[in-house]
């Protein structure tokens, strides 16, 4: 089975390398991103302003193209509408609506006809700079990613080793763009390392196809891997691809797929299942959204494909309620599968029966375990149960289930159509490949990135993410989410690898990243997450159940100012039994972000014992995690329950 | 019958295949503490008192719910497990309202043993004093939240020996609650077939006989034991030589 040409050259980068040819389409065309941030954005107003735009200057659809795409990555500079055309690709983000007619005019004149031949159409534009910008990716004289902000200082002063250099050249002399274009202020440089740095493979689709479209999807590839296996490759042969790739679980146990996929395949003979786990719930994580939303065939694909190598004749995909767009977008895209007569007759050319099928969760942020997520999967309350037996071997309906993050099987196309060796040589030793992180707190470009792993924190934060807002320095970034902990910036240089974060106390997770500026209060971050395991604990348990409770409300005390040192060591012990002894993950894990705050930040701590001390507000900080940094939809969805009521007399402390 | 031996704290125990660490343990004479477990009833692992630690293992295992295997070496009463199975107690009294003085289960709680066996004389973290409601819509038996742990013994014991399932978990965290039929009060749920089972499965004084007064409940603890016996191995007790 060979590939069309367009796909396997696009497989490591984020623009299509001659753009608008690549499905034969028009020459030229507008992308606008339709996940969804940049639809909160406004993305789809702006989307239809440059539809009416396009209308009111004459033209259709051949002289240019208007799509609604997945994600453009700079998700914090939304919404985004990246052009395609002869030049070459360029990205603008944040465009108000009366500018629409301006970009249709500038992406089908180009901009030295607009310059010469139009300029009175799209007046104002007095001086000659514009045509000096040729629509070049990467050519913007602008500091930082956003062309146009000369007047701004560089994000990040001094801190960004390298950054200063990807900037781009400096602003020709006596020129003043900004003052010329009204596009130039929203223009985003391309060749910045924000994008530069990327590699898709992921996310190679993404920002490219259309996601309601099965057509596009088949056009740039999907199914096509799924094809081979089914007409070419025996299970075992596709798991010896999956082993050799060296990819490791996405959620973010990092645990050997090649070896999960062997131990479900090896069960004895029977019916197997295959789940997707997409209940991303950490905080600050919104990587398998972007590909739902995005490329959502690609997420059938891998699937369907895992289905294959494990002899399953059946797969669930379980989302989380909380992403509607992501459920209506690989709802739609079941629905074509089907229309089409299923996976094996449409895409295979087979009878193979394979059946998919989409459920909801329920809004437990505990139904990620996967025990626990079986069980919501079966109409059952989302506990977890002890392992052994291990869903590998008694799983959904008792038989032998796989269990896959989104990513991990989003990966799984390219690895098949790459080779194994190939994904392995991306990533460094013992983690292979890319992972997708979420970008997002104080940083000044907040987004989706996927960078191979070992890239150093240092790298993604300061280089790709220009550090933190205002040019202030990085105090720590917050990995994996109420499971993970904070990484202090003298340690932004580890690389990105599972063993080495967690040897920091923290782990890499599914891939969540939360810059901290200075003003944040470690205690006070420990203590939302240690509220957001509080609300989210599924109480099966004790020491979840009641310890986190005990932990709130110590962390409470410290907020506050009114701890003492004795508190601080009760913090410690109840934090160590409770990881210790709880029967699933969330337990396990939540005093992550408690320990690795007292081990990296434990000053901050004794600082709120200090007689008099009046708590973190003391040092000047601010109580609680800044607003921005976590997103509304990313709180936890239970209501705010009454622990505050149930706060004891702070006199009831025994000695 | 295949027999596997392992070390428990030292000294070698030979135990049926297919036994639980928890049955090994009381085999071998070891007691260990245990709140969700009942005999008769499947385990859960919740009350995370059981905790053994199993050598080459990173992390405690409750012996209820981990089966033995060969070789293995178990220890039960490290420092480590001591300390955390006092924790485990003092949260379970600082979560609910536990007022022995005034509780029917005075004396026959088994709460107030773990207590007593892991020396927990008093909580160091402060009680959450939870407002908590009773259900007293059941003619004969009623249910105190207040002294409930949230065992699941109950729901086991209806579901499982009774066929009912009255009884289920609502809510999550810190508010979850046992609630009968589908939040109803206990007394209008048509399920319930007032076996009392689910009282005989309390380990504390939640479920109890209405007319019960302080201290003076009467458990059959072994019954959910006897009922599982006779329904599986068909072992009645007025069937066979000796008979009742």
């Amino acid at each position: 089975m060979t590939m069309p040409a367009a796909a396997t050259e696009r497989g490591a980068a984020l623009w299509p390398p001659e753009a608008g040819t690549a499905s034969g389409g028009p020459t030229r065309r507008l992308r606008c991103c339709d996940a969804s941030a940049c639809r909160n954005a406004g993305g789809i107003a702006l989307r239809q302003a440059l539809l009416a735009a396009r209308t009111a200057a004459g033209l259709g659809e051949g002289a240019l193209a208007i799509q609604a795409v997945g994600c453009l990555r700079l998700c914090g500079r939304g919404p985004l509408v990246a052009a395609d055309g002869p030049g070459g690709s360029r990205l603008w983000g944040g465009l108000p609506l009366p500018l629409a007619d301006q970009l249709v005019a500038v992406v089908v004149m180009g901009a030295a006809e607009l310059h010469s031949g139009s300029a009175a159409a799209i007046a104002p534009l007095p001086g000659s700079a514009v045509s000096a910008r040729q629509p070049q990716p990467g050519q913007g004289p602008w500091p930082g990613i956003v062309a146009g902000s000369e007047s701004e200082p560089a994000p990040v002063q001094g801190a960004v080793p390298g950054a200063g250099s990807a900037l781009g050249p400096e602003p020709e002399p006596g020129s003043s763009p900004s003052l010329v274009d009204p596009l130039s202020p929203y223009r985003l440089d391309l060749n910045h390392p924000f994008f530069r740095l990327q590699k898709s493979v992921v996310l190679e689709r993404c920002g490219l196809v259309d996601p309601d479209s099965l057509d596009d999807a088949l056009a740039q590839g999907a199914y096509a891997q799924l094809r081979r296996c089914v007409r070419q490759l025996a299970p075992e042969a596709v798991r010896a691809v999956v082993r050799r790739s060296g990819l490791r679980g996405r959620g973010g146990a990092g645990y050997p797929t090649g070896l999960k996929w062997d131990t479900v395949a090896l069960q004895p003979a029977g019916p197997r299942q295959v789940v997707a786990n997409g209940d991303e719930g950490d905080p600050g994580a919104f990587m398998d959204r972007t590909v739902l939303e995005s490329d959502p065939h690609r997420l059938l694909e891998g699937l369907a494909i895992a289905a294959w190598a494990v002899e399953a004749l059946h797969g669930t995909v379980y989302l989380r309620a909380e992403y509607p767009l992501a459920i209506a977008r690989l709802r739609r895209a079941l629905e074509q599968v089907e229309a089409r007569g299923g996976f094996g007759p449409a895409f295979t050319g087979t009878s193979w029966p394979l059946r998919l099928e989409l459920r909801v969760g329920a809004g437990a942020y505990v139904c990620g375990e996967e025990t626990a997520l079986l069980q919501s999967i079966e109409g059952r309350r989302g506990t977890p149960r002890p392992r052994p037996p291990y869903p590998a071997q008694r799983g959904l309906g008792g038989v032998p289930t796989l269990i896959n993050n989104v990513e991990t099987l989003a990966a799984i196309p390219a690895i098949l159509r790459e080779g194994g060796e190939w994904y392995a040589g991306l990533g460094s030793t013992p983690c292979a490949g890319t992972k997708v992180f979420s970008l997002s707190g104080a940083v000044v470009n907040t987004g989706v990135v996927e960078v191979p792993m070992g890239t150093p924190l240092r790298t993604v934060v300061e280089t790709m993410g220009c550090g933190v807002v205002g040019g202030l320095p990085v105090k720590a970034v917050q990995t994996g989410g109420p499971s993970g902990g904070c990484i202090p910036e003298r340690h932004l240089d580890t690389p990105l690898t599972y063993e080495a974060m967690a040897a920091l106390g923290s782990i890499l997770g599914s891939g969540g990243m939360v810059v901290l500026g200075p003003a944040t209060s470690m205690p006070a971050l420990a203590r939302f997450f240690m509220e957001f395991c509080v609300q989210e604990s599924c109480g099966k348990c004790l020491p979840c159940r009641a310890g986190t409770v005990q932990l709130a409300a110590l962390l409470d005390r410290v907020v506050a100012g009114r701890a003492e040192v004795a508190d601080l060591e009760r913090l410690e012990e109840l934090a160590a039994m409770v990881k210790a002894t709880s029967l699933c993950g969330l337990g396990q894990s939540a005093p992550n972000p408690l320990l690795s705050t007292l081990r990296h930040f434990r000053a901050e701590y004794e600082a709120a014992c200090e007689p008099g001390g009046a708590g973190v507000g003391a040092h000047g900080v601010a109580q609680t995690p800044s607003p921005p940094t976590f997103p509304p939809h990313h709180q936890p969805a239970s209501p705010q329950d009454e622990t505050g009521a149930q706060e004891p007399p702070a006199a009831r402390r025994e000695p | 019958m295949s027999v596997l031996t392992l070390t428990l704290n030292g000294s070698p125990v030979a135990v049926p295949a297919g036994s639980s660490l928890l049955e090994a343990c009381r085999a071998a004479g070891v007691d260990l503490p245990t709140l969700c477990h009942l005999e008769g009833l499947s385990p859960v692992g919740a009350c995370r008192l059981c905790l053994v630690e199993l050598e080459g293992s990173g992390r405690p295992l409750a012996a209820c719910v981990s089966e033995a295997a060969e070789g293995m070496v178990i220890r039960t009463d490290t420092p480590a497990l001591r300390l955390h199975r006092r924790m485990g107690v003092e949260l379970f009294f600082a979560e609910g309202n536990h007022l022995c003085a005034i509780c029917v289960a005075n004396g026959a709680c088994e709460l107030q043993d773990v207590a007593v066996a892991v020396g927990m004389d008093h909580s160091r973290f402060p009680y959450r004093h939870p407002l908590r409601p009773v259900d007293a819509s059941h003619p004969l038996f009623s249910l105190d939240h207040n002294r409930c742990i949230l065992c699941t013994r109950c729901l086991r014991a209806c579901d499982e020996l009774e066929g009912a399932h009255v009884w289920d978990v609502a809510e999550r965290g810190s508010h979850c609650r046992i609630v009968a039929g589908l939040d109803q009060p206990w007394g209008e749920v048509e399920a319930c077939t007032s076996c009392g089972q689910c009282v005989d499965a309390c380990p504390t004084g939640a479920l109890f006989h209405r007319d019960d007064t302080p201290g003076a409940r009467r458990v059959q603890r072994g019954r959910a034991a006897l009922l599982q016996q006779a329904r599986q191995g068909h072992g009645w007790r007025n069937q066979g030589e000796g008979g009742p």
